[in-house]
């Protein structure tokens, strides 16, 4: 089979998820929040969405509580230091292997 | 058949922008060069003057000319933009940008030397230099051709989506004034269809475009495999080799509409008879054709070949049209550095493998604005009957038409 | 209504899974840039980082219509686009253009320069990672004096930044700003501005960039707030010639001072070579500029 199925005459993309894979894969270490000290969840109503503002990768809901998808959160921990009420904290991946031969 | 003919006076930058005219153009980029600034003067007054219903763009460069008509395209507006010699060269990149992303441009290349030297006079360096761009090039003898080929370039570029340059010899053309039946812009509406892209921009069906592209094919969202770089290309390599049968369509139709067909991709002069063949491309094919008569008073069974489509270029055409001949005399007004005329290495792999054969000699002429008069022509062709005879036949470079 | 993360749109036209770093500015910018045009934009991007956001054939990582451009023509490509959208009629889209320093203060400024003086409805951001990362991190003309790059490899740059900001004022257009990925409301608020500009708008927006500039992705967000704590960057709109501080610089204006440069310089790799010579330098680079800032600002 080949390409011509695709019916393009130029390089024309079309938008979608994951365009670079699962880029959950990349992280070193995963943002793990802690409900009881998320603003929005004390306060029960739409407050803070700081770490929803800074998240440059758009894989954090804007729902209370908010949900991380963990499938393209790239572990940057942005959304850790940038939370006034320190509810989320990044944690190690376990098995990571940082011998490039591993 | 369209209305009786309508003659004006028109050197060849004022008929290029009358063709843009009557070709609606909707967008126009350019930026002044001798001898191509006349055609920038007059579509800007046409815009101004609202005879033309066209947004003119004086832009600060040629990159940004062609930069302008490309995206310009793509949102669906028909363009044109001119321009010559170091101009050209300077549009490089956005020449093979626009043919890889199948953008149905039309550029006037009014052909002029490169420097250095500074030079400001004809020759064909400018436009042969772009030739492996994937734009289709056509090349016109006279005034005439230059009108009608840049109303056949937007039919042509729209239903295969390639871009045309149609070149025209600067001063030779450009400068001098001929007798130009201009067509009525009604018949030129019944002709030409308005532009519709391949492109779509729109928020609502948000598409990117010349985005990355690897190597390999590469499966889209919904599973579909796509080309790779290579496939993109090779779609490109396919559009011009199959181009022939649309450019010769399109020039029947002309033909039909206005009574001047272009159902060739180039001239034939005498050719029936002819066992000597001249090969010129643009102007210089009318020269050749006054050298013809004069070898044929001697004598000699003289025809010419004025090449017309450099790009797609018609190799069986040429080998068919040349199967007669023992001697083929190719003038260039080019050279490739190093080898030869670049007119002459196509006619000679068009014959290759062709059972054809002549003896092919090769001259280099006019550079930088250098006269070519007829008498040259024949003496070259005389020249070259005389190694015939004498059998000195492959020459490895060609003979310069020069002081030297 | 002024912005903020709760009244913000939830709606995205950045799509997770794309090819930025971890904690890449230019990705939460772009993010807030697209939002605040709602994606009733026409995107034309040139080379650089932000074709590989862009994502690759036949995917990308964006929801809104784009043109890749070569390198020079970012503002020529945005002109096309605004001429064919006039010449058809189609109103209501804003052409954005959108181009890395490399792409606007060196290769690019041509080009620019003319769009800006032929006055075409557009915006132009130019988003400022200080080089060219695509390519690995070279020099460009905004790479700050005394920083390590590819092409300044042992002493580091020798030259500082031009003001591609004030090289654009000086075209005497409707809008220019400067922005930070660190304050993406402020960012918000102008592009939302600029788009309601007719004529063309000029966005500078300081992107810290992890891999080329050597300091831990996490830091993003507190490399960006440091570079307008200390002045390095003063985040301000000139609309129709009035000169306004905006957000943190605003903010250090009315009441504060700026922190030495040396506390953001120190935080990042590029700058381990720098002297203390340079330092000063910069140092009275930057208090020259800001005093410059204070003096023009009504709001200050
Ligand atoms: C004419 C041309 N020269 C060089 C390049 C190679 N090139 C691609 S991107 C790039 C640097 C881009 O730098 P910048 O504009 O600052 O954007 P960044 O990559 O930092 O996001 C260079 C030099 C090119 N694509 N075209
Ligand atoms: S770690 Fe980074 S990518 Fe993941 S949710 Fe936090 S800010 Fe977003
Ligand atoms: S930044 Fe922290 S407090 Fe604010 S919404 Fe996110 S997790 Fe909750």
């Amino acid at each position: 089979m080949g390409t011509r199925d695709c019916r393009h005459i130029c390089g024309e993309s079309s938008p979608a998820v994951g365009e670079a894979g699962k880029t959950g894969e990349w992280r070193d270490s995963f943002p793990v929040i802690d409900p009881e000290k998320c603003l929005l969840v004390r306060q029960n109503k739409p407050s803070c969405f700081l770490c929803w503002l800074y998240c440059p990768d758009a894989v954090i809901s804007k729902t209370i509580p908010i949900q991380i998808n963990m499938e393209y959160c790239k572990g940057c921990g942005i959304c850790a230091q940038i939370c006034p009420a320190h509810a989320i904290t990044m944690v190690r991946e376990e098995g990571l292997c940082l011998d490039e031969t591993g | 058949m369209a209305r009786k003919a309508s003659i004006w006076i028109l050197d060849g930058n004022r008929a290029a922008a009358q063709g843009v005219k009557l070709s609606r153009v909707q967008v126009i980029a350019a930026y002044p060069i001798t001898p191509q600034s006349p055609v920038t003067e007059k579509l800007s007054e046409f815009v101004e003057g609202k005879e033309l219903d066209a947004q003119y763009i004086a832009v600060e460069s040629e990159h940004s000319a062609l930069a302008v008509c490309t995206s310009a395209s793509m949102v669906g507006a028909r363009t044109f933009t001119a321009t010559s010699s170091h101009g050209l060269a300077y549009m490089h990149e956005m020449l093979h940008w626009a043919a890889g992303a199948r953008l149905p441009l039309v550029l006037a290349c009014v052909n002029r030397a490169i420097g250095a030297p500074w030079n400001v006079l004809n020759d064909q360096q400018d436009s042969i230099s772009q030739r492996d761009t994937g734009w289709i090039q056509i090349y016109a003898r006279n005034n005439q051709e230059i009108i009608d080929s840049i109303i056949q370039a937007y039919k042509i570029a729209e239903s295969i989506y390639v871009p045309v340059m149609v070149c025209y010899d600067g001063y030779v053309l450009s400068h001098t004034e001929m007798p130009v039946d201009v067509p009525a812009q009604e018949d030129v509406d019944r002709f030409l269809p308005p532009y519709k892209p391949h492109t779509i921009l729109d928020p609502a069906n948000p598409k990117n475009y010349n985005l990355v592209t690897l190597a390999n094919p590469r499966v889209n969202a919904e599973g579909v495999l796509c080309h790779g770089y290579m496939e993109l290309r090779y779609l490109l390599q396919e559009a011009l080799q199959n181009s022939r049968e649309t450019i010769t369509t399109v020039g029947r139709e002309f033909g039909e509409l206005f009574g001047r067909s272009y159902a060739n991709m180039f001239w034939e002069n005498r050719l029936d008879d002819a066992d000597v063949v001249i090969v010129a491309m643009g102007s210089l094919a009318m020269e050749a054709m006054v050298a013809a008569d004069i070898l044929r008073e001697a004598g000699h069974k003289v025809g010419v070949l004025g090449l017309r489509v450099f790009r797609p270029f018609p190799k069986a055409d040429v080998a068919k049209a040349l199967k007669k001949s023992r001697l083929v005399v190719v003038f260039d007004k080019n050279i490739s550095y190093g080898l030869e005329g670049a007119t002459c290495s196509e006619i000679k792999s068009a014959l290759y493998g062709n059972s054809v054969r002549a003896v092919i000699r090769n001259f280099i002429v006019g550079l930088g604005g250098r006269d070519v008069k007829a008498r040259e022509l024949v003496d070259a062709v005389n020249k070259s009957l005389l190694s015939l005879k004498e059998g000195d036949l492959n020459e490895e470079y060609p003979e310069w038409i020069c002081a030297i | 209504m002024k912005i903020n993360a709760v009244n913000m749109t939830e709606k995205e036209y950045l799509l997770p899974g794309n090819r930025t770093c971890p904690g890449c500015a230019l990705s939460l910018a772009y993010r807030h840039i697209l939002k605040a045009l709602e994606g009733q934009v026409i995107v034309t991007v040139p080379a650089s980082c932000l074709t590989v956001l862009h994502g690759m054939y036949p995917v990308t990582s964006v929801t809104v219509p784009c043109v890749n451009t070569p390198f020079a023509t970012t503002a020529a490509s945005a002109t096309g686009l605004v001429a064919g959208l006039k010449v058809l009629g189609k109103e209501g889209l804003t052409v954005l253009a959108i181009a890395g320093d490399g792409g606007t203060h060196d290769i690019g400024i041509q080009a620019l320069s003319a769009a800006a003086e032929r006055q075409t409805d557009f915006l132009y951001i130019c988003y400022d990672n200080e080089g060219y990362m695509n390519t690995g991190n070279q020099r460009s003309g905004s790479t700050p004096l005394g920083a390590i790059s590819g092409t300044t490899p042992i002493l580091g740059k020798q030259q500082n930044q031009k003001d591609i900001t004030a090289i654009m004022e000086a075209h005497g257009i409707p809008y220019v700003a400067t922005a930070n990925a660190s304050y993406p409301l402020d960012l918000y608020e102008k592009v939302r501005k600029a788009r309601t500009i007719r004529g063309t708008k000029f966005i500078h927006v300081f992107v810290p960039c992890s891999p080329g500039w050597g300091f831990p992705f996490s830091d993003t967000i507190k490399i960006g707030k440091l570079a307008v704590e200390t002045g390095w960057v003063i985040l301000y709109e000139v609309e129709d010639g009035v000169f306004r501080l905006t957000a943190a610089s605003e903010s250090i204006a009315k009441r504060g001072s700026l922190r030495p440069l040396r506390e953001y310089l120190m935080e990042q790799g590029r700058f381990k070579n720098i002297t203390e010579e340079q330092i000063n330098e910069l140092q009275g680079w930057v208090n020259t500029r800001w005093k410059r800032c204070l003096d023009r600002a009504v709001n200050n």
